[in-house]
């Protein structure tokens, strides 16, 4: 049998306000993506994505856009993790994240995990397109299966363009029918959580913090461009979070 | 094409100083991933499926007359390790030298002049396939193959690896680099005309990650 699943945007933009602050000209929440401003600090923006019902479900395309204007700094997170399930057909489903940010902009991007439970088939994509000036930092978490559960089918593309040019391209793919060895010493090794944090600052091209090894099996790196890549893969999502924030928390001190 | 000249650019003794590189064997033997010829398997499976496909789509890419500086770049994006950057550099570099003695041709030239330091070894590897008179589908080839073998030679005198269990291990995925080989050169071909961003990106995490922990090692066997 196939279904229809949900189809569903949301959009947010944000602008500085010319007052010293980020304002929301545009805050569309759609089906099961709500979107809601919170309390923000200093001059940024704070919105947090609250599901309003589970999923994606297989044959669900959801998609996030946001724009971050000139001078304008927004921060999103999310209230829950994100659990990718199966659907009633055997249709995939699909979560896209397109955002722009202008020169002088700046994005916080800092969601709860994925979470790929057994049976599901979710394809990401994200799309990050910065104008050369814009900083990011991007956060993203992906955990194979709930707690003592098999994954389900995954795959997730990220794609950071600085000026119009790759700057990071990455794709991963795991569970049950993806390509041969997913599992395997060369990509996952029987780790369950793997994430990535992408931080992008224009003062890095003068000097990009130095490659450093982060644990057993993360690593920071810089990128061929005013950017740093932190990888790390953990036994579970708690541990992936720590690796992570210590990272971040050494780049910002 | 000539069957011939492709075994001169697949040989492993072809001079472009792939054997000091393992692939990124030893990080994942000293972690103890890979303890025989199984781990070595799944190694070299998952390689071929990630690194293996995206060189094979550069190369072949290259091979089709896409142009190498967007080429280059790709690759740049795809290889978000440091230090694989520079390994694949140096081997570009050291297949420029060996190619441009071997099949000289105005290509080469004008690639080696616009990356003095080593273009990408997949982007050097497609213009070489070319200079050779040699297509795209040769290109992958040398390239898949390559992502596989690298990795199981150094497994022989990192472990002590019978070597007729090694080249087991090779010959077994075989059925799997023609499959990979047909997807890069499709990929390849989308590039002429759709650009180099529908190349495909797939990476393997404990690659990239591994070659940053090798590269801080105090000594080591292999350059990467």
């Amino acid at each position: 049998m196939s279904t229809t699943g949900v189809r569903a945007t949301a959009r947010l933009t944000a602008r500085a306000d010319g007052r010293g602050d980020t304002a929301l000209p545009v805050l569309e929440s759609h089906g099961p993506l709500a979107l809601r401003r919170t309390r923000g600090s200093g001059d940024e923006a704070r919105v947090m994505l609250v599901g309003a019902m589970s999923g994606p479900l297989g044959g669900d395309r959801l998609a996030v856009e946001a724009e971050v204007g000139e001078g304008a700094r927004l921060h999103l997170g999310s209230a829950a993790a994100t659990i990718a399930l199966p659907g009633q057909g055997k249709e995939d489903a699909r979560y896209d994240v397109r955002v722009r940010v202008a020169a002088g902009g700046e994005l916080r991007w800092l969601p709860e995990q994925l979470i790929s439970a057994c049976g599901s088939d979710l394809r990401v994509s994200t799309s990050l397109d910065l104008a050369s000036g814009a900083r990011l930092v991007f956060r993203e978490e992906q955990v194979l299966g709930r707690a003592g559960e098999e994954p389900g089918r995954l795959s997730s593309r990220l794609t950071v363009r600085l000026d119009g040019r790759a700057l990071l391209d990455q794709e991963v793919s795991c569970g049950p029918g993806a390509p041969g060895g997913w599992d395997g010493p060369a990509v996952l090794g029987g780790y369950r959580a793997l994430g990535q944090l992408v931080v992008v600052r224009p003062e890095f091209a003068e000097r990009a913090p130095e490659p450093r090894v982060l644990g057993e099996a993360a690593t920071l790196t810089p990128l061929a461009g005013p950017a740093v890549l932190v990888s790390a893969l953990a036994p579970d999502a708690l541990l992936l979070r720590r690796v992570l924030e210590e990272a971040l928390a050494g780049l910002d001190g | 094409m000539s069957r011939a000249t492709l075994l001169v650019l697949a040989d492993g003794r072809f001079p472009a100083g792939g054997h000091a590189h393992s692939g990124g064997a030893e990080a994942a033997v000293k972690a103890g991933l890979i303890r025989g010829a199984e781990g070595l398997e799944a190694f070299c499976r998952g390689r071929l499926h990630t690194v293996g496909l995206v060189s094979a789509a550069l190369a072949a890419a290259a091979a089709l007359g896409v142009d190498p500086v967007a080429l280059d770049a790709a690759a740049d994006a795809r290889t978000p390790s440091l230090a694989l950057r520079g390994a694949s550099r140096k081997l570009g570099r050291q297949l420029m030298r060996a190619a441009r003695a071997t099949w000289p041709s105005g290509e080469l030239d004008v690639l080696a002049r616009e990356f003095p330091k080593g273009a990408h070894q997949p982007v050097v590897l497609g213009v070489t396939a070319r200079a050779a008179g040699l297509g795209p589908e040769d290109a992958a080839y040398c390239s898949v193959y390559e992502s596989v073998s690298g990795p199981a030679g150094a497994t022989v005198r990192l472990l002590s690896l019978d070597p007729f269990d090694a080249t087991g291990v090779v010959a077994r995925l075989a059925p799997e680099m023609d499959r990979v080989v047909r997807s890069a050169v499709e990929a390849g071909r989308e590039a002429v005309g759709g650009g180099v961003d529908v190349l495909p990106a797939a990476s393997g995490p404990l690659l990239e990650i591994g070659a940053e922990v090798h590269a801080a090692w105090a000594v080591r066997l292999f350059a990467s």
